[in-house]
């Protein structure tokens, strides 16, 4: 009896969630040092989807470098396009016309409304339950055949182009995009009742990795994740490009409603309510899109002028920052992307002190990660 | 048993004298036991049809639909697709108890559709021990799901078969105080006891569910405590495909992994057969007497209505799975002691106190006995 | 509050530091530091109450041919407005302060530019290289990298 009074020794197991995993959106390696199933220290590792896309922008055009990136975030694809665009564009100072940005406004919101349906679909397929991943994708093949009529892909768009749009928009999108918005609209509310607010899905959720408002933002968290932590800071709102400040819409921001403020409870039901929102804005950008050419002029042979800029993007999973140094030239001279997924990992490896595996499955959910962003 | 079937197949059958009775009992128990394996076989390769063919519905597609028709020898097809597949066994992995592991796993699953009621005279044996019996042989799952984890030599199949071990030895407690109840009114662990105990002219109030409020929550707790102890959703941590990548089955492949995976299917009739014999009124057709019947139209009608019992608190399961989230490991524990365990011990108080007050007499007998 | 104005206020404090302020064709404009005094001029951006700057949107390296540099985008949520720091460093053995300790979101940045560029982050409390493996030799967003003809014994 005397062995009950000291403690049992214990050792640490090692354990690889390695980059072939169900649950890591992608080639994303964890390594976690548990203590039974408490987790000790979980350390992710990249790179294994780097491609170089930094060293290839500086030998390709302007324009050629708009392929690659759909490749950077490709389930909003649509966003980083336009984010490239938007930035070349600031850099020579080139005019777009107004229904090239409305244009760009629908096709980036419709994306993010897929994006958040593969994020709300997958996540709770992480969790167990593996139907609303369905209908998530049955949503989605709606959007998806809205972008397969304006632009002839599914999933990377290249449909942007520096200076406009590659095509307008065929017959009756405006239409077909109202009775998707129409058809879709009540799904949401639905979904909540299905699995939102479901007890179980609630306990798995709550009081998980809460992540301060201050911390978010030293951390660099943007985007739902900064939302969710009660920070209500939105690029489109605060710092807004484009068409947007054109268009009303609310700030979701997370209100610990179901456990404390910034849990993965609040970072989830920040992208169920963007959602919504992004319904609102296109409801509102398919009524104000005007007539006109859907491309400025922009010479052949594109060469900007020299200089530095720093253009953000409100993209699905954060904000996309790309930095642009130009020497005139008809190539990038230096393309830096600060891809929101890269610097959200930071704060990983902090967050998962203490929780339980199953845990960490579920804040990599909530982060709405993607590796081709994290690794370029 | 056995032996009484013996004897009265040599007296239908004089040629049959000379055999010595020993051979033919354990001819017949040979015989008795491939039926029941055929049906449980049978049975669990429909069930993975239908589990996909329901899962297709609630996730608004079709599912199987090429193989047969409407896909119904889906399951054929996927049984001779594990059979041809290469065995692959872990470079490291400890040779004998991964081969054995499935086995168990198997056996504890399958050995306890002996002592299910199918029927009025359709009973593979009656153990006057039937429940006991049910839930000493399911046990072995947990020495098969352990030696699976352990001797897989992989660190998540080793969390996988810790969690499951924890999970259903966990779970047993609040299962068999939850079956209890059922015991007590008929007093007798046999199930076919148990079952001619819901007799009666009530019809479907002769049921044990609604002999008093504390079987009618007892039918509750026992189902849920048994989903736990078959791993399914919401209780499916130990093979939670997105974390733990298929917990302690991750290096089985061709038939072995079908031996697990039968044996899931398997674990679901037993339980659900278990708890339409002990509340649900086993193979009772309502307002008729189906032992009066002639023997052969007992037995079919019996199979019928018990089959369609059971079968249908299946499809509760399959239907569940594919709405419910999964619960943490942690909570999962929780609820089993802290919820479960003092529900079920204290609803077996109340039904002994019942019995004990009202002389084994129902609510439905009670009011019956008062209209004369 | 202006580039200007900035940049006036953080010449004031830190003098000599602080070479110039690139401001036509750079959008948002550039303060630029001398690399040891890195740090502080971060905390002082990050502390003062007319600065603010609580969030570092983008670290990133940059090779220009004769000297690399790290730039520092930086914005304040309470106030709104945008600043750039840059710091220029020679091409042999590159080094200045992290500021991991100033905006926890710089580590996994700094990183980067380590593994990219060969810039080494004094003081960061994790320096290793994040994309490419652990063995890779050479920094691949230099100007002047050569492809390695062979990686462990297969031809690249």
């Amino acid at each position: 009896m005397k062995a009950h009074a000291e403690a049992l020794p214990t050792q640490e197991m090692l354990i690889n969630m390695g980059p072939q995993h169900p649950s890591t959106h992608g080639v994303l390696r964890v390594i976690l040092r548990t203590d039974g199933e408490v987790v000790v220290n979980a350390r992710p590792d990249m790179g294994y989807l780097h491609r170089a896309l930094e060293k290839i922008g500086e030998r390709v055009t302007y324009a050629q470098f708009m392929p690659f990136t759909d490749r950077l975030d490709y389930l909003a694809s649509m966003n980083c396009n336009a984010a490239w665009a938007w930035t070349v564009e600031k850099l020579a100072g080139i005019e777009v016309p107004e229904r090239a940005e409305y244009i760009r406004v629908i096709v980036c919101e419709l994306n993010r409304i897929s994006s958040h349906l593969i994020a709300f679909g997958s996540f709770t397929a992480d969790m167990g339950a593996f139907t609303p991943f369905l209908y998530a994708i049955r949503e989605r093949e709606r959007v998806n055949d809205l972008f397969e009529d304006i632009c002839g892909n599914r999933l990377t768009y290249n449909y942007v182009r520096i200076g406009g749009v590659s095509a307008d928009l065929p017959d009756r999108f405006l239409e077909k995009t109202k009775e998707f918005l129409d058809y879709f609209e009540p799904k949401i509310p639905e979904y909540n009742n299905l699995i939102s607010y479901n007890k179980i899905f609630v306990h798995r959720l709550a009081n998980v990795a809460a992540i301060s408002g201050g911390e978010a933002v030293a951390y660099g968290l943007t985007g739902p994740n900064l939302r969710g932590s009660g920070v209500s800071f939105d690029l489109r709102r605060n710092e807004p490009y484009s068409v947007y400040p054109k268009l009303d819409f609310d700030v979701c921001v997370g209100t610990g409603e179901r456990g404390t403020v910034g849990d993965c409870f609040d970072r989830y039901m920040v992208r169920i309510n963007e959602m919504r929102e992004s319904v609102k804005i296109l409801r509102q950008a398919i009524a104000q899109t005007p007539d006109g050419p859907v491309m400025a002029k922009v010479p052949r042979v594109f060469k900007p002028p020299a200089g530095e800029v720093y253009f953000r993007a409100e993209n699905p999973r954060g904000e996309t920052g790309i930095y642009l140094i130009s020497d005139g030239t008809v190539n990038p001279y230096r393309l830096k992307i600060r891809a929101p997924s890269f610097v959200t990992m930071n704060i990983f490896e902090k967050v998962t002190k203490g929780l339980m595996i199953a845990d960490i499955v579920a804040v990599i959910g909530s982060f709405d990660i993607i590796l081709p962003e994290i690794d370029r | 048993m056995m032996e009484s079937l013996a004897i009265s197949l040599v007296h239908a059958v004089p040629a049959l004298s000379g055999v010595p009775l020993w051979t033919l009992t354990l001819l017949l128990m040979v015989v008795v036991a491939a039926v029941v394996l055929t049906f449980a076989l049978l049975y669990a390769g429909l069930a993975t049809y239908v589990e996909r063919k329901v899962a297709g519905d609630i996730q608004a597609r079709i599912g199987p639909n090429r193989v047969g028709p409407v896909g119904l020898l889906q399951f054929l097809a996927d049984g001779i697709k594990l059979l041809l597949k290469e065995d692959i066994i872990p470079a490291q992995a400890d040779r004998f108890l991964f081969a054995l592991a499935p086995y168990l796993v198997f056996i504890g699953s399958f050995a306890a559709f002996v002592v299910i009621p199918f029927g009025v005279g359709l009973i593979a044996s009656d153990l006057n021990i039937g429940v006991y019996y049910v839930m000493a042989i399911s046990s072995l799952v947990v020495v098969g799901v352990m030696l699976a984890g352990w001797s897989s030599n992989n660190k998540w199949a080793l969390l996988g078969g810790m969690r499951a071990a924890a999970q259903i030895v966990s779970y047993e407690v609040p299962v068999g105080m939850a079956i209890l109840p059922a015991v007590l009114i008929a007093g007798s662990l046999s199930l076919q006891d148990i079952v001619r105990s819901q007799a009666g002219f009530l019809g479907i109030f002769g049921w044990n569910l609604f002999h008093n409020p504390f079987t009618f929550a007892s039918f509750f707790l026992y189902y849920t405590a048994a989903l736990a102890e078959t791993n399914r959703t919401p209780f499916d941590i130990p093979e939670a495909e997105s974390e733990l990548v298929s917990g302690y089955h991750v290096e089985y492949s061709g038939i072995r992994f079908a031996f697990f995976f039968l044996a899931e299917y398997g674990d679901m009739f037993v339980v659900s057969a278990l708890a339409t014999a002990c509340f649900l009124g086993g193979w009772h057709v309502p307002f008729l007497s189906v032992e009066a019947l002639p023997a052969s139209w007992g037995n079919l009608f019996s199979l019928g209505v018990f089959l369609g019992k059971t079968l249908g608190l299946v499809l509760l399961m399959m239907w569940v799975r594919w709405t419910l989230p999964r619960l943490r490991v942690d909570q999962l524990m929780r609820m089993a002691w802290k919820y479960l365990v003092p529900l079920t011990f204290f609803n077996l108080l109340g039904v002994s106190l019942w019995l004990l007050l009202f002389r084994g007499k129902g609510i439905p007998a009670m009011i019956a006995s008062l209209f004369g | 509050m202006e580039p200007k104005a900035i940049f006036e206020a953080v010449k004031a404090k830190f003098g000599d530091a602080v070479v110039e302020l690139q401001e036509e064709g750079f959008r948002p404009a550039f303060l630029v530091v001398s690399p040891e005094s890195v740090r502080e001029v971060s905390l002082f951006l990050r502390d003062d109450p007319a600065m603010k700057f609580d969030s570092l949107m983008c670290l990133s390296g940059v090779d220009y041919k004769d000297r690399f540099a790290v730039v520092y985008h930086l914005y304040s949520l309470t106030i709104g407005h945008q600043i750039g720091v840059k710091a220029y460093l020679p091409r042999e053995a590159p080094s200045l302060p992290s500021v991991d300790g100033v905006w926890p979101a710089a580590n996994f940045q700094e990183r980067e530019a380590y593994d990219l560029y060969g810039i080494v982050f004094e003081g960061s409390w994790d320096l290793r290289r994040i994309l490419l493996p652990e063995d890779w030799e050479g920094h691949p967003l230099r100007k002047d990298y050569k492809y390695p003809e062979f990686y462990h014994g297969i031809k690249v």
